[in-house]
């Protein structure tokens, strides 16, 4: 048996570090604090892969199933004798597939981030701050109970806040980082009412009692029905309503684009590969329950994923902020995931789905990963977030160009990247399950490879803008981590995830459908034609286009106006008819009690104090005088 | 036993000393004077305690003891007094008790 127990340094290094960096920072010199962050996570980043291979090939496996493995406990609040909340480390399948993909993204970001904010004000307080983030993800991930999880959720949010505003200066940023927290915030009241719900019920905080198919805490709460759905499938609705937040899934995905206000490489870490696939890991996590329990909650996770993988991919295609596009083209992506997880069954085959949800988290976070630090790297040379400013960079930046084209290809599935593998079994699983849902990812696909291609033609091909300066080709701090993630994402695929990651953890075999994947090969394809055609050269016809579809393109440029709904909800409604009137009676009746109490004290003791003049023998007087009074009072009167 | 005074005489001076401590309390204007005032309070009570004693509780001695203590609670607080007599003196040049009412609102 292989011991886990060092496990824990994974959580305490990346902590310690963002002590030492948070308090002693500014003391040390930048470049100094810089490399200390990074070598801290270089260590956790191979003790992540250590433990990969030890419980991937090493540990014993009882009949090709994967043990969930308790590598530390304690108890952290005894609430009843039963009823406990420890603080953990889980090891399985999925913690051990995210310890790689956090550990590797975290790892890359932090040697971009060297080169990217070479020079920033606040270089080691934004260093501190990504060891809070790896630490808050890491713990999200390795949780052993729903408990902990939710505290490490929060811990997400909280650095993701701080990352985001990072330039606190900017008012735009200080909105951005609001709007973000306060948005997944509002998510995560769904998600503690759901853990309440569901702990209520089931008795316990625990994954492994929880998702133990054959345990009581699945079938517990099935007979309580409230509103027509059963208490388990209302408590799993409200915990994917957290999920929901955080993976920026639609409604609550309005604050993914403006969170792009943070430094890039925060972007590629927090929204593009780790943070945002919590809400998958979530129901990823939760999955027995969802599929044996809950069948109806699931369903909402997969039409709420399929319709903001649509929804997103629209937009995408019409925004030119470039950052905008890849965010939108985040939650398009992180849809697949939860379609995925929602059209999934359980155990060996059937389980295709979440098999396929978690290989597309993984290479999805190679490849948006490196989309976004490509991107921040055309930043870096051009100084310009939009597309408009850019054209013909290929020539000034030739490793950037290979990555991005790679992470492209990838994206939009074409094979042997690894996008094409995970698409494939994620359509797959769609098409043996629902037929509509299949039908919307395979347009998203189309669309996907399209609005990529355009973003591609348009930076690096096209008409050569004049730039006040030429660009030029980043420092190696930077390139290297792309160079690594290309590599990552054109071959991840070949990781043969049905015999690592699956429903029940046992091994299944699983291979390309060609008759799936051929068609999403060549409508790939086509999106990249169309892209081509439109972007390639400059012409007119995409103004053109723009000009006959102009409502539609006019509702997508402005992101369908979801912000405005929102904005219209938070001040016409919740605003007016609650916060006012609740505003009114808080200044009115709350203060104004607390005014009247004090203003009838304040003319009293004018009126009274008169007998406080300091004269010591009035004093007198009065003591005497009660003192008689009261011995008269007890001799006389009192029998 | 009896000594030929009765109980009540003592009670009755008593009564007198301690309403004429009471009186100049409350009349003298001079500090010094009141707290000769407050001297003659606490005797009047001394002469209270040694005058049960003696004819109420004749075997016992509480009552003695507790004007030895009276007495020597009066000696240390007329001390702190002066000084603070002394004190106030300093400050405002005069020991008038109604031209020292800074202590109000």
């Amino acid at each position: 048996m292989v011991n886990f127990t060092y496990t824990v340094w994974i959580l305490i290094i990346p902590f310690l570090m963002f002590i030492l960096l948070g308090l002693a920072g500014h003391k040390l010199k930048p470049k100094l604090s810089g490399l200390l962050g990074t070598s801290g996570l270089a260590v956790i980043t191979a003790l992540s892969y250590i433990t990969a291979y030890l419980y991937f090939f090493q540990a014993e496996k009882i009949g090709e199933t994967f043990q969930k493995i308790i590598a530390y406990n304690a108890t952290w609040l005894q609430l009843t004798d039963n009823l406990h909340i420890d603080i953990g480390v889980l090891i399985d399948p999925i913690s051990v597939m995210m310890l790689i993909v956090i550990t590797t993204v975290s790892f890359m970001v932090h040697i971009y981030s060297l080169g990217y904010m070479k020079g920033e004000k606040g270089f080691e307080r934004y260093y501190a701050f990504l060891s809070l983030f790896s630490f808050s993800m890491l713990g999200l991930v390795l949780s052993t109970n729903i408990f902990e999880m939710y505290i490490f959720w929060e811990l997400v949010g909280i650095s993701s806040y701080l990352l985001i505003g990072f330039y606190y200066q900017k008012p735009s940023a200080v909105r951005a980082s609001k709007k973000a927290f306060i948005v997944t915030r509002f998510a995560d009241l769904g998600f503690l009412i759901g853990i309440l719900i569901l702990s209520f019920n089931t008795k316990t905080f625990d994954f492994i009692t929880l998702t133990d198919p054959s345990g009581p805490a699945i079938t517990m709460g099935s007979g309580i029905s409230f509103l027509g759905l059963s208490v388990m499938t209302w408590s799993m609705i409200f915990v994917y309503m957290g999920g929901v937040g955080k993976s920026a899934m639609f409604p609550f995905h309005i604050w993914l684009p403006d969170a792009m206000e943070g430094p890039t490489p925060v972007s590629a870490l927090i929204h593009a590969a780790t943070m945002v696939v919590a809400g998958v890991y979530l129901v990823a996590r939760m999955f027995p329950i969802y599929v044996l329990s809950a069948p109806v909650a699931l369903n909402v996770v997969a039409y709420v994923g399929a319709f903001s993988s649509l929804f997103a991919a629209v937009i995408a295609c019409t925004q030119t902020d470039i950052k905008r596009v890849l965010a939108y083209s985040t939650i398009s992506q992180i849809g697949y995931m939860m379609l995925a997880l929602g059209v999934s069954g359980y155990g060996g085959h059937e389980g295709l789905g979440y098999m396929a949800s978690m290989f597309h988290l993984f290479t999805h976070a190679m490849f948006k990963a490196l989309l976004f630090l490509g991107a921040g790297a055309i930043i870096h040379a051009v100084h310009s977030n939009y597309m408009n400013d850019m054209g013909g960079l290929r020539k000034y930046l030739p490793i950037t160009h290979i990555t991005f084209l790679i992470a492209c290809l990838t994206i939009a599935g074409i094979p042997p990247f690894s996008g094409f593998f995970s698409k494939d079994e994620i359509l797959a699983a769609a098409f043996s399950h629902n037929k509509l849902l299949f039908a919307v990812e395979y347009a998203v696909a189309g669309i996907t490879a399209f609005y990529m291609f355009r973003l591609y033609f348009n930076i690096f091909w096209g008409e050569d803008t004049r730039y006040h300066h030429k660009p030029h080709e980043a420092p190696a701090t930077m390139t290297i981590p792309l160079i690594v993630l290309a590599i990552g994402a054109a071959v991840s695929g070949f990781i043969p995830f049905s015999r690592l990651v699956t429903s029940d953890s046992k091994v299944f075999e699983s291979e390309i459908e060609w008759g799936i994947a051929l068609p999403s090969v060549l409508i790939g394809l086509l999106g990249i034609g169309i892209a081509y055609i439109l972007y390639f050269k400059k012409s007119s016809l995409p103004d053109k286009l723009a000009a006959t579809f102009k409502y539609t393109y006019k509702w997508a440029y402005n992101k369908f106006y979801i912000d405005e709904f929102w904005l219209f909800i938070t001040k016409k409604v919740i605003f007016r008819y609650i916060s006012e009137p609740v505003a009114w009676f808080d200044r009115h009746i709350v203060d104004g009690t607390m005014n009247a109490i004090a203003t009838v004290t304040q003319v009293v003791s004018f009126r009274i104090r008169g007998f406080q003049s300091g004269q010591l023998q009035k004093y007198a007087y009065i003591f005497i005088s009660g003192a008689i009074l009261l011995a008269v009072i007890f001799i006389y009167l009192w029998h | 036993m009896n000594t030929g005074i009765p109980l009540s005489y003592f009670l009755i001076l008593a009564a007198i000393m301690f309403f004429i401590g009471i009186y100049g309390f409350l009349t003298r204007k001079n500090l010094i004077t009141i707290l000769m005032s407050v001297e003659l309070i606490l005797n009047s009570v001394n002469i209270n305690f040694v005058a049960f004693n003696r004819y109420l509780y004749p075997h016992k001695l509480e009552g003695f003891f507790f004007t030895l203590f009276i007495i020597a609670v009066a000696a240390s607080e007329a001390a702190v007094a002066i000084a603070i007599i002394i004190n106030i003196y300093r400050r405002f040049t005069t020991i008038n008790v109604e031209d020292v009412d800074v202590m109000k609102y």
